[in-house]
């Protein structure tokens, strides 16, 4: 489950099937496990994943301030995916780096130090980098 | 490299490890730990390799963490101990030039140079190395993780050999026994009786080894830190503690490894490897007649794993769920069968208690609680870092001199330890000294060793609310107590950092804390109100300021704060209204500063996000508490299940 989740960064409904066959146990039980641990996901996640870190060091240092300012002002839910399928937001509990914090991870490249405006800038430039992309896909 | 067969072959080996590296005369080791990667030390190790490519007499590694994350990335040069911190890529050709080849200090690079202070050359000059005891970190700096030759030229791997032809596993077991060693993840168990109890258990049914290293804390990374930094140090202790379990039903060893970690899987599933390759896992280990191996297993992500019986069921592949502990896990743990579960930490003091006996271990620290313990040391802090000290130091010592005391000045508030289960210590619990038992009766606790500084500016009713809020999502969901609780707990917490608390709500958080430590099922329950319970008792004044005058003393509650543009100090530059996502600056018309129009807040439209704070060059936005306008703020947007 572990390597299909690093895969596709999601469990497709046919990889359930596929690994309760495989295992013989029934899928009830693969969704039991599914919806248990955090690094599954049932539904597909963004192109882009930004990691929030919540740890209490980086709380302490204002990831609250980040957390809420990228939920409001950028329409961005944690364990959510943007409808446009381009950003998802997640939220991890510590990524041993307290020294930096608070820490966004995006796409796994850590950025420490983090503040609210920077971090709504890397939202915006995301967000404008797909649009050019589409710009010169049509 | 053929299999070592026997404790002989181990101490040859050994002698020509060292040898080989001490044809070195110069050795440079660069931090390779997770903090120090992220601030560029993948970039400087290429600057080195590069500039030191041919050259003899310098042995260059990546080692683990040395520690002190704080001034990142951080270069060692031995044999003199000379530390570089923040070394960027472009300097590696000056050090290489002037401190390696001409055996100059470079001053500018040094710790504490460039502020009124003297610069610090070596590590024992450093303040926040100078009082620590390394023991298990001890190697960190002196060896490359991924060599296991680099552990064995330190003399790792000795105490195997010398417990395997020496010693029976009564004595290795009476050892640990005597030194009291006391399980470093949190509970503070005695690691030998537990050692004991599996020893004893069920003959017939396998014995289980495992280690925790489902490290959930929230800033807490020391079992990061040393399966990075030292693999091999823990599989000597878990093939010790195999030794000394092993029943005639035979053993085997697991390891489980959060999944946020990345690197410490990839460098302890490397130190396996080279463990099997060399003989010091597998078959009949050293010519001892031991059979036993490491297998490791992948978290998922959930908290509550860290609990012992939950830990278990992971293992076995289901889902993490505790249950009722009347039958203890060196009974029926894993598969129900008699199980030993130690920490990352725990494991990694075994060799060196083997080694230089139970009362040098016992040397250090406090009579009850025996040895050396690793924090990691951050929050608002001026050094935050992972620092190993003696049981039995003050939380002073660790907070000023080690950690420097708080980050710019600011007036200390509080110290949080043991994480989600521990609580927050005030000023006059400073002097205590750290150790199992004190913390646990100042309304604390030990815990896997984080210690959270905070500061003036922490509001504590907001952390102990962090707290809560972090376990709904955590917990398994099987008992009550915890599962209604905590959304009990929440709830009132939200209200009162809303502005809309009640002067019931005290007694009513007591009393529900109070029934789950009581009721709860597993040890995560039962020590979740710990972070409420400590903060109302030293800090009362804190909620009655939230609940009777609408004021967060830190300024931090969104509701009850605003934030303001102080007129004398603002230049005019405009970076605010730059910034502001809400609309709520605006310009003063006719009121000139030297770089434009003065600017104000519209406490009205303000979303109190601090936008304008992080980014005003001169400093003039401040936060005023109670609010000026109440009310109109959505609450904090946090995740939900």
């Amino acid at each position: 489950m572990l390597a299909v989740q690093e895969e596709y960064h999601w469990l497709p409904p046919e990889a359930v099937d596929f690994i309760s066959r495989r295992l013989r146990v029934r899928p009830s039980r693969i969704y039991h496990i599914a919806t248990f641990y955090r690094v599954f996901s049932l539904v597909p996640r963004g192109r882009h994943v930004l990691h929030l870190c919540m740890g209490t060091a980086c709380h302490v240092r204002g990831a609250e301030r980040i957390a809420s300012t990228l939920c409001q002002q950028h329409g961005l839910r944690f364990g959510k995916t943007t409808d446009d399928g381009l950003i998802t937001l997640e939220r991890v509990n510590c990524l041993g780096a307290c020294a930096l914090g608070p820490i966004l991870v995006v796409d796994g490249e850590f950025r420490g130090n983090m503040t609210a405006s920077r971090a709504g800038s890397i939202v915006r430039r995301l967000q404008k980098n797909a649009a050019v992309e589409e710009g010169a896909s049509a | 490299m053929p299999r070592l067969a026997s404790a002989e072959q181990v101490r040859r080996y050994q002698e020509s490890c060292r040898r080989r590296l001490e044809e070195f005369p110069l050795l440079v080791s660069l931090c390779h730990g997770t903090a120090c990667c992220t601030i560029g030390a993948k970039e400087v190790a290429a600057a080195f390799e590069q500039a030191l490519a041919g050259d003899q007499r310098v042995r260059f590694i990546r080692s683990g963490c040395h520690g002190f994350c704080e001034v990142g990335p951080l270069v060692v040069v031995r044999p003199l101990g000379v530390v570089y911190q923040r070394v960027r890529a472009a300097e590696v050709p000056e050090i290489v030039e002037r401190s390696l080849r001409k055996g100059e200090i470079i001053d500018r690079l040094l710790y504490g140079s460039g502020e009124n202070g003297k610069a610090c050359a070596t590590e024992d000059e450093i303040p926040f190395y100078a009082k620590q005891s390394r023991v298990v970190l001890a190697l960190n700096s002196f060896i490359d993780p991924f060599s296991i030759d680099d552990y064995l030229a330190y003399g790792g791997y000795g105490a195997l050999a010398k417990a395997l032809s020496e010693l029976t596993p009564q004595q290795v077991l009476q050892e640990v026994l005597d030194a009291r060693l006391r399980g470093r993840g949190g509970g503070g168990f005695d690691a030998g009786r537990k050692w004991k109890s599996c020893r004893d258990a069920d003959p017939e049914q396998p014995h289980h080894i495992v280690c925790n290293a489902d490290e959930g804390d929230p800033g807490a990374f020391m079992d990061e830190s040393i399966l990075e930094g030292n693999p091999h140090s823990v599989i000597e202790g878990m093939v010790l503690g195999a030794y000394a379990m092993a029943g005639p039903g035979g053993v085997d060893g697991y390891i489980y490894v959060r999944n946020e970690y990345p690197q410490a899987l990839k460098t302890f599933s490397h130190a396996l490897k080279q463990a099997r390759e060399y003989g010091f896992l597998g078959e009949d280990i050293l010519g001892s007649g031991l059979h036993f191996d490491i297998k490791v297993s992948r978290g998922g992500g959930a908290f509550v794993c860290g609990e012992s019986s939950a830990l278990f069921r992971s293992l076995e592949g289901k889902v993490g769920e505790p249950r009722a502990k009347y039958i203890h896990s060196t009974e029926r743990g894993f598969r129900d069968e008699p199980t030993n579960l130690n920490n990352v930490e725990t494991w990694a003091n075994v060799p060196h208690i083997i080694n230089k006996g139970a009362a040098w271990f016992r040397s250090r620290g406090t009579e009850s609680s025996p040895g050396t313990k690793v924090f990691s040391l951050v929050g608002k802090v001026e050094n935050t870092g992972l620092i190993e000290v003696p049981m039995g130091i003050t939380l002073r010592e660790v907070v000023f001199d080690i950690g420097g005391g708080i980050k710019g000045g600011r007036a200390f508030k509080a110290v949080q330890t043991g994480g989600p289960s521990g609580g927050c210590l005030p000023e006059s619990c400073l002097d205590l000294p750290v150790d199992f038992d004190v913390l646990t009766e100042a309304g604390s606790m030990m815990g896997s060793g984080g210690m959270i500084v905070m500061d003036d500016e922490t509001c504590v009713v907001d952390v102990a609310k962090y707290f809560i809020d972090f376990l709904p999502g955590e917990n398994c969901g099987k008992c009550l107590p915890c599962r209604e609780g905590l959304k009990h707990m929440s709830r009132i917490l939200h209200r009162i950092t809303g502005g809309n608390g009640r002067p019931e709500d005290l007694d009513r958080l007591t009393r529900l804390g109070e029934a789950m430590t009581a009721t709860a099922l597993c040890g995560l329950g039962a020590s979740a109100p710990n972070p409420v319970l400590s903060s109302i008792k030293y800090f009362r004044d804190e909620y009655w300021a939230h609940i009777y005058e609408q004021r967060c003393p830190g300024r931090v509650c969104r509701a009850l704060i605003s934030y303001r543009i102080v007129p004398e100090l603002c230049t005019g530059c405009g970076a605010c209204e730059k910034v502001c996502v809400a609309g709520a600056i605006r310009a003063v018309p006719a009121e000139e500063r030297a770089e434009g129009l003065r600017r104000e807040i519209d406490p009205e439209r303000c979303d109190r996000c601090s936008a304008c704070r992080d980014s005003c060059p001169a400093e003039a936005v401040t936060v005023e508490s109670p609010a000026r306008v109440t009310g109109s703020i959505p609450e904090n947007v946090t995740e939900k299940r």
